[in-house]
């Protein structure tokens, strides 16, 4: 690690007069295994570098990046974003981040123990998580996939202005896609454990989990449309927060593409509803201690009683908004400059669970799972509509599963058809923790 | 891009601890970009990735190391860690001499990107700009996008195959924003094609920008889009995307041998209505996703998946194919040298009907007329897929009316495929896309003539 944040203080600190540079410099080892009929499908052992590098001459700014940290590259890196911010037209607010002074959470992201892992432990693990979720009922006929992940992360930022940030953290889980089968009819179902070391992965959960997905969509019908309560599980509710989230940058909210625009201080949803971004949460998956900039990771109001409070900022969109960033910069990867983004979304729990709140709902549907969020919810108009799969609720009971099914409403109407917010908050491996949510009359399009 | 001596050495070490079959592909990659957004140039960015991706193969199980190192030592190791991954029983020498595949020609490119100023690719962007905001003070915000990428592949492997390719692709987006009482619209229009800077020889910038702006102004007017199951015409174009999804991906042969396809054990069965025929065609001149050859050294071909409505066939990979016996369809693609490859989809299309466009719209008493496409996703297990609509409209009477909002639709692939009961003559590419499986992106084309579904359902808020 001190080896990367070299690397990237030398180029930073190459920067000329008038010029600011910034260096971000990565390498990751990752293992994946796949298991399939009993055995290794693939394995594959990557070890992958990289650096990003920012300057911001005059107002403007030029990105360049190369898959490799040997010297001839990281000099032609630097000199093309150079070349690259000629081009570009000045902005009274580009720049990278100054020092603010915020402390980084103390986090332990790194679990030494991966790394005395073996790979034949991997392989045993990935082949039991195949053989648990083929044993877990008999209906369950196949797998798609079953694989165990692990990474090694490793990163550093640098800055001429004097930011100096490195961290690394380890990851690793277990998933599985089962199918299932009963009267010439598929259905899959998936199922996953995460963990910063392969201790607490449980390939007993995963693959029951994946399981019981499956198999109790079996026997699927296809509803008549109409507007029902709908019960988003925590994994379907993650992915909309994650959603919001976007909406909820200054980036956004400041080029004209967020529905929340000029919105701060009005009621946006419910009073039950507090969203909350906050990275430093050691529970989160998503944690962290420094942001895409290198800047210290903190906890965010977004909404709270149902109004909102504000949006996320990188050190861009701060100086434009005369406020402070929220050390909301974020990378994907090293082949762009950092943007704007929720690192770690939750909201605050209800009381009940979601049992207890299937029990209230007369006539609804329990959503397992969400698809074309892509195609079908557009975060700049609100419209939303996606396709979905899970059980009919009747009179407080889980009733017969649905398929091939749409719901839809806008993002601003659901925020403020929210009924009830579960009690079990889950950490899953996105930008959003996940929790139950009832949500009242939302369109149910089927037949 | 490596010496065939080297090459052999390499796979020679790949096979050291029994592999059946060893491969090394290497890739160097240089990408630019240049953004606009907010009215002003934002940014320029360029990047080049360049490595090796080393696969062995023993019995059942791949082994596969990827090494951005291409010097003898760090292929080396790259080829020991593959070897190690894999694990065959066996070891010993086998000697591997690769021969160049003959006759395999890169898609010529006129104006190699990387000879064009920055300058010049710049003022597209504010020539986008200018079009877009001049259709009207409605217009409150334009991004584009100008990228192109230069990828030059060699693959070899202990069949002696080694085979090379030079792809160029140049791609141009624009995004609006329009403002007005209902709240926000969106409008893109996109094209990108494998060729050089040429691709702006036939590609005018100022009327994909205008285009773009009229369909966000268009949404603003927009009323809710119905719910619930009607007969939906998709327009040329854009009916490629729902073939992707509704069999596209269930043709493909991995997804197939897990019985993971509701296509699976279907060939020689009628699946879809007489007038389609679904091809899928990697060598078709110029498209987004045309190639010499996929990233396993295969040349691309062009196979008939569907013929008249019947299954003729699935799409394969080396892999796939090997264990079938038969030989692959070039359908074996990988997003870089970091990736395995897989089953993937070139350029797929539906040929030509007979319809007239005009005759299948005023056929239709009330429905959805799908303009634009925006992207879907299918389950290949169960044929539940979804597209999404980004331009839409009421057919009412036999007319095309009223705007509605986005919005997704979804059906089964083989119930729709057996429902398409028009097909028009006025076939068209649709917009180039990213197709994404298992976390890997590939460029890929598609094209339709106009055509009706008689029931999909639509996901629309409205009664």
């Amino acid at each position: 690690m001190d080896e990367l944040i070299d690397i990237a203080e030398r180029i930073a600190g190459r920067a000329r007069d008038g010029e600011q540079v910034e260096a971000f410099v990565v390498h990751e080892r990752e293992t994946e295994i796949r298991a399939y009929g009993g055995a290794v499908e693939s394995l594959t052992s990557a070890e992958s570098q990289g650096v990003g590098v920012r300057v911001v001459a005059g107002g403007r700014q030029g990105y360049a990046y190369a898959g490799t940290l040997d010297a001839r590259a990281l000099e032609e890196t630097l000199s093309e974003a150079r070349d690259n911010a000629m081009f570009a037209e000045p902005d009274e607010f580009n720049g990278v981040a100054l020092p603010d002074g915020v402390a980084a959470a103390d986090l332990d992201l790194f679990d030494a123990s991966l790394a005395a892992f073996s790979t034949d432990d991997k392989i045993a693990l990935a082949i039991e998580l195949e053989r648990a979720t083929l044993a877990a009922d008999p209906r369950i006929c196949g797998i798609e996939s079953a694989e165990y992940v692990d990474t090694v992360h490793e990163s550093a930022v640098a800055t001429s202005t004097g930011i100096r940030s490195s961290t690394r953290e380890t990851g690793c889980y277990l998933s599985a896609y089962s199918l299932a089968e009963a009267d010439g009819e598929t259905q899959t179902g998936f199922g996953f454990s995460i963990g910063r070391g392969p201790a607490v992965l449980d390939p007993a959960k995963a693959a029951a989990d994946a399981a019981e997905r499956a198999t109790r969509l079996l026997g699927s019908v296809k509803p008549a449309s109409g507007r029902v309560t709908v019960v988003l599980d925590p994994w379907v509710t993650a992915q909309l927060l994650g959603i919001i989230g976007h909406t909820l940058t200054g980036d956004a909210v400041q080029r004209g593409r967020s529905l929340f625009a000029d919105r701060v201080g009005e009621t946006v949803a419910v009073t039950d509803f507090e969203l909350v971004d906050d990275a430093t949460d050691p529970d989160a998956f998503t944690a962290s201690m420094v942001d895409g900039e290198g800047l210290a990771t903190r906890r965010t109001p977004l909404v709270v009683d149902g109004v909102l409070q504000g949006y996320l900022h990188n050190s861009y969109s701060a100086r434009r908004g005369h406020t402070a960033s929220t050390g909301s910069a974020v990378r994907s990867g090293f082949k762009g400059a950092p943007g704007v983004g929720a690192q770690s979304l939750a909201l605050t729990p209800g009381p009940r669970s979601q049992a207890e709140l299937i029990a209230g709902v007369d006539d609804g549907l329990l959503v397992q799972g969400v698809s074309g969020l892509h195609s079908g919810v557009n975060p700049v108009s609100g419209d939303f509509s996606t396709g979905a799969e899970g059980l009919r609720i009747r009179n407080g009971e889980l009733a017969e599963p649905l398929r091939e099914l749409t719901i839809a409403s806008t993002i601003q109407r659901l925020l403020l058809d929210i009924e009830a917010i579960g009690s079990d908050l889950e950490f899953l491996p996105m930008s959003a923790a996940g929790v139950t949510l009832v949500v009242a009359d939302v369109m149910m399009s089927g037949v | 891009m490596l010496d065939h001596e080297l090459i052999n050495r390499t796979l020679g070490t790949a096979l050291r601890t029994g592999g059946d079959f060893a491969e090394v592909f290497v890739e160097d990659k240089r990408s630019s970009s240049a953004t606009l957004d907010d009215g002003r140039v934002e940014e320029l960015t360029s990047g080049r990735d360049r490595g090796a991706g080393i696969r062995v193969v023993v019995g059942e199980t791949t082994g596969f190391a990827h090494t951005a190192d291409l010097t003898e030592a760090g292929l080396r190791k790259a080829a020991e860690a593959a070897a190690a991954a894999a694990r065959g029983g066996g070891g010993g020498v086998r000697e591997v001499a690769v021969r160049s595949v003959e006759g395999i020609r890169p898609h010529p490119v006129r104006i190699p990107p990387e000879d064009v100023a920055k300058a010049t690719k710049v003022e597209l962007l504010t020539l986008a700009d200018a079009a877009a905001r001049a259709e009207g003070s409605a217009i409150t915000q334009v991004s584009a996008r100008y990228g192109d990428s230069r990828r030059r592949i060699l693959v070899a492997n202990s069949d002696g195959l080694l085979a090379e390719d030079d792809q160029v692709r140049t791609l141009f987006s624009v995004s609006c924003v329009a403002t007005g009482d209902t709240g926000l619209q969106t409008g893109r229009e996109s094209t990108g094609r494998t060729v050089g800077f040429e691709l702006f020889d036939d590609a005018d910038v100022d009327d994909m920008a205008r285009r773009a702006a009229r369909r966000a102004i268009t949404k603003l007017g927009a009323r809710p889009a119905p719910s619930g199951a009607m007969p939906v015409v998709v327009g040329p174009g854009g009916g490629g995307v729902l073939f992707h999804e509704a069999c596209g991906h269930g043709l493909e042969a991995d997804l197939v041998a897990k019985s993971a396809s509701v296509f699976a054990g279907r060939v020689g069965d009628a699946v879809a209505t007489p007038l389609v025929t679904l091809i899928d065609d990697g060598t078709m001149a110029g498209e987004w996703g045309q190639f010499a050859i996929d990233d396993e050294g295969r040349p691309a071909s062009r196979n008939v998946l569907i013929q008249d409505g019947v299954l003729t066939d699935y799409m394969w990979d080396h892999l796939r194919a090997r264990k079938e016996g038969r030989p692959s369809s070039g359908n074996g693609r990988r997003q870089s040298y970091q990736h395995l490859p897989m089953v993937r989809m070139t350029n797929t299309y539906i040929s030509n009907g007979d319809d007239d466009p005009a005759d299948i719209i005023s056929s239709t008493d009330h429905g959805v007329y799908v303009a634009q496409l925006g992207g879907g996703q299918v389950n290949t297990a169960t044929g539940d897929f979804v597209f999404g609509m980004t331009e839409a409209y009421l057919i009412e009477h036999g007319e095309i009316t009223e705007p509605i909002r986005e919005g997704n639709l979804i059906g089964n692939g083989p119930e729709v495929l057996t429902r398409i009961d028009a097909l028009g003559n006025d076939f068209a590419m649709g917009s180039p896309g990213t197709c994404g499986k298992d976390g890997q992106g590939v460029p890929v084309g598609d094209g339709t003539p106009t055509l009706r579904v008689t029931s999909l359902t639509v996901g629309g808020t409205a009664a």
